[in-house]
């Protein structure tokens, strides 16, 4: 039995005294969420802690508040399936759903949250293995030593984004409440993350995430498209958020399109947005659109398949994303919507 | 803080008073404090499936949740699924239509397939195809677990109507050859 090492844990009951738990020791203490990452990280000695603060009583994290004509409320201990079943989030952010529903398999989203999504540990074919196989190499720089596996000269740990939810998110301008002792703070998704493999969340050991802030709908369409191995369990090795709006000439007037699983935080494609904005959604314009996130995203030997074809297929998933939104034909022997989506599990 | 907890799960409507370390996984306490070996082990990452349990009627990875986060939560293992010597309709199905092999995978199989049933007893193929997805099989290749599950729904929704398979060939439209 691969069990967990030793750690005293501590079931918050309120927001407060979560902080306050989380406060006393704050680099020896982790937040336990869903726990679907942080313990199987644990099992296999990848992620420490003396001390676990359990938020799964802590009333103020739960639940889902307000209209897609308003801004909306997602507390962050919502579990992913029931944010997936989610009535409102369904008509008005489908593109959300549709990432929670292609996050790991039904099992697994039972449990884990929308907050522990956003907060996942970075990944790569050199740390997420079992603690002899990383012995076998002396281990990697994210772990112990100086190396870093998939770029040896690099002085930067190149491990991957593997959330699915946040570059939807960023996509379309979510924000995100952080709580503390010190104080409550609301800042956008995308500042939460740092291009980083190692240090790559950008909140305190204090802070509590509390919950995500949608905007308004707002004529936005928005979508995610995922690419990995199998329809189910397996994390992204590419995912595509896209939001876009269009003026009353169906022109671009505003468009987000960020990368996951290509850098240690969900990566902003604003050369692909520049191919778009002030242009009407054309096959030319989505096709330059996706040469575009091409350049953008530098894509490395860390995570499956290879590297040269997850650049190949960035082109390809991010003009599919924008011909989904465009309402435009997908291109012969493309599928309409991406492995993953709902009715594609195999 | 104690090193070692007060528990007191309710495991199968049995009330279980149990001392359990914090750092202890439900399956860890079901299969080596409660003796339920029905539930199995396998990657114990949270990959496989096969230790799926219903918290709250909801299936979930006995491997990755803390027993600690269990308490007053109502816990559902395969052993609680038949009644007496009456098996339940899945273990039935299962078990007529050939859809355990080595029988590893099975436990967890019954438990995510009751949750879906519980909530829809007509699940058409592709619902049974996405509850299933998290659950692994090296054996069957799936179809007979999808056909088990789907004929336990409609013995559940009260239209035991045997799949075709079971029945005689003469019984079946058209026919089939089994070559």
């Amino acid at each position: 039995m691969l069990r967990l090492p030793e750690f005293t844990l501590h079931q918050a009951r309120s927001l407060q005294e979560a902080c306050a738990l989380v406060a006393e020791a704050p680099q020896s203490t982790r937040l336990l969420a869903g726990g679907t990452d942080l313990l199987p990280n644990m099992k296999r000695r990848h992620q420490h802690a003396q001390r676990l603060v359990a938020l799964r009583n802590v009333s103020e994290l739960r639940g889902v508040a307000g209209h897609g004509s308003g801004e909306m409320r997602v507390g962050a201990m919502s579990t992913l399936s029931q944010l997936a079943r989610n009535q409102e989030l369904q008509k008005s952010w489908p593109g959300f759903v549709r990432a929670l529903r292609s996050i790991s398999s039904p099992v697994l989203r039972t449990t884990g949250t929308i907050g522990g999504n956003l907060c996942l540990d970075t990944r790569c074919n050199y740390y997420n293995q079992s603690e002899e196989w990383r012995q076998a190499i002396g281990g990697c720089m994210k772990e112990v030593g100086d190396t870093c596996w998939v770029a040896p000269s690099s002085s930067h740990c190149w491990a991957i984004s593997a959330s699915d939810s946040a570059p939807l998110l960023c996509a379309i301008g979510a924000r995100v409440r952080l709580a503390s002792v010190r104080g409550e703070r609301v800042i956008p998704l995308e500042q939460l993350f740092v291009d980083d493999g190692i240090a790559y969340l950008g909140k305190a050991a204090d802070e509590v995430l509390v919950d995500i802030l949608l905007p308004p709908v707002a004529n936005t369409r928005a979508t995610y498209w995922k690419l990995r191995r199998r329809g189910s369990i397996d994390f992204p090795v590419l995912g595509v958020g896209a939001a876009l709006r269009l003026d009353a000439h169906g022109v671009v007037e505003h468009v987000r399109i960020y990368l996951g699983a290509v850098a240690s935080a969900p990566l902003r494609a604003e050369k692909a947005e520049e191919a778009l904005l002030g242009q009407p959604l054309t096959e030319a314009s989505v096709r330059a659109a996706g040469e575009a996130a091409r350049g953008v995203a530098n894509a490395l030997d860390n995570t499956d398949f290879t590297m040269l074809w997850r650049r190949q297929m960035t082109a390809v998933w991010v003009e599919g994303a924008l011909r989904e939104l465009g309402g435009l034909a997908p291109r012969a022997h493309m599928p309409e919507m991406p492995l993953g989506a709902p009715g594609m599990v195999v | 803080m104690p090193t070692v907890l007060n528990l007191e799960l309710s495991v199968n409507g049995e009330p279980r008073q149990l001392l359990v370390p914090p750092h202890h996984s439900l399956l860890e306490v079901l299969r080596e404090r409660c003796g339920l070996t029905g539930t199995k082990h396998g990657c114990e990452l949270g990959e496989c499936g096969t230790c799926t349990v219903l918290l709250d009627g909801e299936p979930v990875l006995a491997c990755l949740v803390l027993a600690a986060e269990c308490v007053g939560r109502r816990i559902e293992t395969v052993e609680g699924l038949s009644v007496g010597a009456e098996l339940h309709p899945l273990q039935r199905a299962f078990a007529d239509l050939g859809a355990a092999q080595c029988g590893y995978c099975t436990p967890g199989m019954l438990m995510t397939a009751k949750a879906l049933l519980d909530e829809n007893p007509r699940a058409e193929e592709m619902e049974i195809r996405e509850a299933l997805a998290g659950n692994l099989c090296r054996c069957t290749g799936y179809w007979k677990i999808i056909e088990a599950v789907q004929w336990a729904g409609r013995i559940l929704a009260g239209d035991p109507t045997p799949p075709a398979i079971l029945r005689e060939p003469s019984e079946v439209k058209g026919g089939c050859s089994h070559g």
